[in-house]
């Protein structure tokens, strides 16, 4: 190609290899080492997350398998006792697993209708104003420490369910999941909104051009078109429901309880690694092994929906 | 009139047509994004001193074989460059792998489209290009940038405000203000993509003038969409379309006896 | 027919505004129950006095002081790495398998319960590394945890600045990094700004991680002072010591049978609120004076 050179002047030399003499070559040297640093410093930062990750795995593995020389996995999933500081101690996760799913269950049968409801009003009927007051409010009802609903759970909602139930114990899976419910509420309500609102407005013309109402169209239209993206939000939210640990350490009481009546207390898995780390255990008993044992289900519980949730929602992205 | 070329002289120019000084020279440059092939082997002389003007439609490749001078294409991945840009007077391949894009950037100056001055003062504005290049000394920097103001024609109007914001400034003023910008660091070749597309005529009128008194300084290579304005202000015209040049010749002739039959049709406005 | 469609409607309104009444009456509710429980201890004897058996004694002081330099090793470790990483991915990575994962990871970790991050931080941090249940282990762990809002919120800010802006400095023979430290960041600051108020108001009430490094319950001494009388005059032996924070306080209290601990707890869950809501407050005021404010 270099070969047509009738464009190319006698004193073009295409190939001379002398730099640019723009700068110093020290100056030039100088700034393409502190580049590369920088470069290399940011990647550095950027890493810290997949070692993180890494770790917390690696973390999990480690102390589990140390957990399962003792206990046999057979064991573990099938026993329907949780006792391992007893002096006959039985390492079944099902009641902790038990009282996992009870309250996580109570919590998304509040987050669910009030969360999709609510999104459905903020997407398809309220006014931007009532949109600019609202949103701010709902992120203030997310940032509200754990500890602070742990004791809206125990000392608040428990007490006026119990004028309801005057039977209901003073800890019960009841109060903490409704407790739960609208702490995840926030995270559902913004997530299936945004799923709403990205469902193109011609759809919605289409439905109003047949003369249907607002209402009308947003349950027949646009719900069903954001399907995927709301059941995305409903999916984080169990994530977020599951992994929740203040509350139900309050409010649920730390018994592990093979029950599914929310109107009885009993532990979750996050519950009785708090309960375990408040006490003084010794480093690699089998006591202190047992809660990466139990994280180790919670942590694939959480990376199970998670990873559902985000294709869900990635492929909700992907349709409009 | 219309003299049809053989196919294998498009883009070569008459002879006695090669302008002398040159200040760069596109030499068989061809362009990819990715696999897609966007400049076919165009080869355009710069005069030095001149202006030189690239016309054609939208989407003729003109706004991307601007951007090769500079080495603009380097920022985004899958992209690839062929062929040379010839930086004279040492006639550097300044595409070759070796050439630090940095290093050509700072001898070379654009002007983009939409005027885009920095959320900075003025000052500041102006001050960046001396900045990078290591400036400190406030004396120097007052005095370039007052130079650069004034060659932009840009400073009795801003001379009692450098401190407020450049993009506070109006339409006219912001892209005059990217000019003074791009002359602060003494460029040898200014690069001017369409600097007039988002302006009002009065504003436009403005920037043609300083690009006259301009080019006395600086070589100037300007993109435009708006053949009167090639015709009004340039020395040079080469006309692109489906990125390849189609014609190249002094403005003059060029717009008055175009020896390609595409060229005389856009010029013509009979297409594009 | 038409009546009753519209009718559907009107209550459907209804319906959706009750619903969210019912969020934010939960959100009033549950600061008006801590106003009325608590205030009555929210006093200066409060804030300035140790832990007691005797509720009525009981203060939070060391807790106030824990949060303040746990809060102070998080926002070191957690802000410049998290600001980087930030600016690695949306300024520097290549689109590769390899930035893939790291923004996989980083989405993953911003779903993992603050729990693990506990767990991780007893493996880590408390044994591995032997730092023990110290303050830096907690400032640490909530670094961690506070990262992926960090990097998620710093991308967003830097996404914002237009490509125009950095193409300009470029142009002007700007390397990466000038114009990344010369206009990205600065330009971005607002939006980054916001995500780390919002993270650190986080990480002030997490508690399950901090419970899990074993962070102490009852807690009657202060950290030894970070300025001290003699040469060099600075002293980070309160890295290594035991703490306690606020939400732990708040949990220790709450976890008392009696009105009176009830009451603390109360006061102090106000405090916390009030700290965390006036944080948010912040992050959102700030987030619409930005959107007022668009330079390009």
């Amino acid at each position: 190609m270099k070969g047509r050179t009738v464009l190319v002047p006698e004193q073009g030399t295409a190939g001379s290899s002398k730099p640019l003499l723009v700068e110093g070559e020290g100056r030039r040297r100088v700034r393409r080492i502190r580049e590369l640093v920088i470069e290399g410093g940011l990647l550095v930062a950027a890493l810290v997350s997949v070692a993180t990750t890494t770790m917390i795995l690696a973390v999990l593995v480690v102390e589990s398998l140390g957990f399962f020389d003792t206990v046999s996995l057979y064991d573990f999933l099938t026993d329907t006792l949780w006792t391992p500081l007893f002096d006959d101690p039985h390492y079944g996760i099902l009641p902790l697993l038990a009282g996992t799913i009870v309250t996580s269950m109570v919590g998304l049968l509040v987050a669910i209708p009030i969360g999709t409801v609510s999104a459905m009003y903020l997407s398809e009927f309220a006014s931007p104003r009532v949109r600019e007051i609202i949103k701010p409010v709902l992120e203030l009802l997310g940032a509200v420490p754990t500890v602070v609903y742990g004791y809206f759970a125990l000392l608040v909602v428990t007490p006026a369910l119990q004028w309801i139930w005057p039977d209901l114990p003073g800890f019960n899976m009841l109060g903490p999941g409704i407790v739960i419910g609208i702490m995840i509420l926030p995270l559902v309500i913004s997530l299936s909104e945004d799923a709403m609102r990205a469902v193109p407005m011609m759809l919605r013309e289409g439905s109003y051009a047949m003369g249907a109402t607002h209402l009308e169209t947003a349950w027949r239209v646009v719900v069903p078109a954001a399907t995927s993206g709301i059941v995305a939000a409903y999916v984080l939210g169990i994530s977020r429901a599951v992994g929740e640990t203040m509350v139900v350490a309050i409010a649920a009481g730390q018994n592990p309880n093979l029950t599914w009546n929310p109107m009885e207390p009993a532990a979750t898995i996050t519950a009785y690694i708090v309960q375990v780390a408040l006490g003084d255990l010794p480093h690699g008993s089998i006591g202190y092994r047992s809660i990466f044992a139990a994280g180790l289900v919670l942590a694939m519980m959480t990376f199970t929906f998670n990873i559902l949730g985000h294709v869900m929602r990635k492929r909700f992205r992907e349709v409009y | 009139m219309a003299r049809s070329l053989d196919s294998s002289h498009v883009g070569s120019a008459e002879k006695g047509e090669w302008p002398k000084p040159l200040k760069a020279e596109a030499c068989e440059l061809s362009f990819y994004y990715g696999s897609r092939l966007v400049l076919k082997r165009v080869s355009v002389p710069i005069a030095q001193g001149n202006i030189t003007a690239l016309i054609g439609p939208s989407g003729c490749g003109k706004s991307t074989f601007l951007r090769c001078f500079n080495r603009m294409h380097d920022l985004y991945p899958g992209t690839r460059y062929e062929g040379a840009i010839l930086l004279y007077p040492e006639g550097r391949n300044i595409l070759d792998r070796q050439v630090d894009p940095i290093e050509v950037r700072m001898r070379l100056a654009m002007v983009f489209q939409k005027p885009n001055p920095f959320p900075k003062s003025v000052y500041e504005n102006v001050a960046y290009g001396l900045r990078v290049r290591g400036v400190r000394d406030r004396r120097v920097l007052d005095e370039k940038v007052e130079q650069a103001l004034r060659s932009a024609a840009l400073w009795e109007e801003v001379k009692d405000r450098l401190s407020a914001l450049g993009t506070s400034l109006s339409g006219g003023q912001q892209q005059r203000l990217c000019i003074a910008r791009a002359l602060a660091t003494d460029p040898e070749l200014l690069l001017l993509d369409e600097p007039t597309s988002a302006l009002d005529p009065i504003a436009t009128g403005n920037i043609e003038e300083l690009l006259q008194d301009l080019k006395r300084r600086v070589t100037i290579l300007i993109v435009t969409h708006n053949m009167q304005q090639a015709a009004r202000i340039s020395d040079w015209t080469a006309f692109m379309y489906l990125g390849e040049l189609v014609e190249f010749g002094p403005t003059k002739r060029l717009f008055t006896t175009p020896t390609n039959k595409q060229t005389e049709d856009y010029i013509t406005g009979r297409f594009g | 027919m038409i009546k009753r469609r519209k009718y559907a409607e009107a209550l459907f309104k209804v319906l959706g505004l009750s619903s969210l009444a019912l969020a934010v009456g939960t959100l009033a509710l549950l600061f008006g129950a801590l106003v009325v429980h608590g205030i009555g201890r929210l006093d200066w004897q409060f804030l300035t006095s140790f832990p007691s058996r005797h509720a009525s004694q009981a203060g939070i002081l060391p807790a106030v002081v824990g949060s303040t330099l746990v809060m102070l090793v998080t926002a070191c470790a957690g802000i410049p790495v998290g600001v980087a990483a930030g600016i690695y991915l949306e300024e520097y990575a290549k689109r590769t398998w390899f930035t893939e994962l790291i923004e996989v990871t980083v989405t993953n970790l911003a779903g993992v319960p603050s729990i693990i991050f506990g767990l991780l931080a007893l493996g880590l941090f408390v044994y591995m590394l032997g730092l023990g249940a110290s303050i830096l282990t907690a400032g640490l762990t909530l670094a961690l945890l506070i990262l992926p809002v960090v990097i998620v919120t710093t991308r967003e800010a830097i996404r914002a600045v237009p490509v125009h802006i950095r193409e300009a400095a470029f142009a002007l023979g700007a390397t990466r990094w000038q114009t990344v430290a010369d206009h990205v960041l600065p330009y971005s600051a607002a939006g980054i700004l916001t995500g780390i108020i919002l993270a650190l108001s986080r990480a002030i009430g997490e508690t399950a991680p901090i419970v899990t490094v074993g962070a102490l319950t009852f807690v009657a001494f202060l950290p030894p002072a970070p300025i001290t009388s003699q040469p060099p005059y600075l002293s980070f032996e309160w890295l290594m010591s035991p703490f306690t924070v606020m939400p732990i306080q708040m949990f220790a209290w709450v976890s008392r049978p009696g009105e009176d601990f009830a009451a603390n707890a109360a006061a102090a869950g106000l405090l916390l609120v009030g700290m965390t809501l006036t944080m948010n407050g912040l992050a959102i005021y700030v987030r619409y004076r930005m959107r007022k404010r668009v330079f390009w």
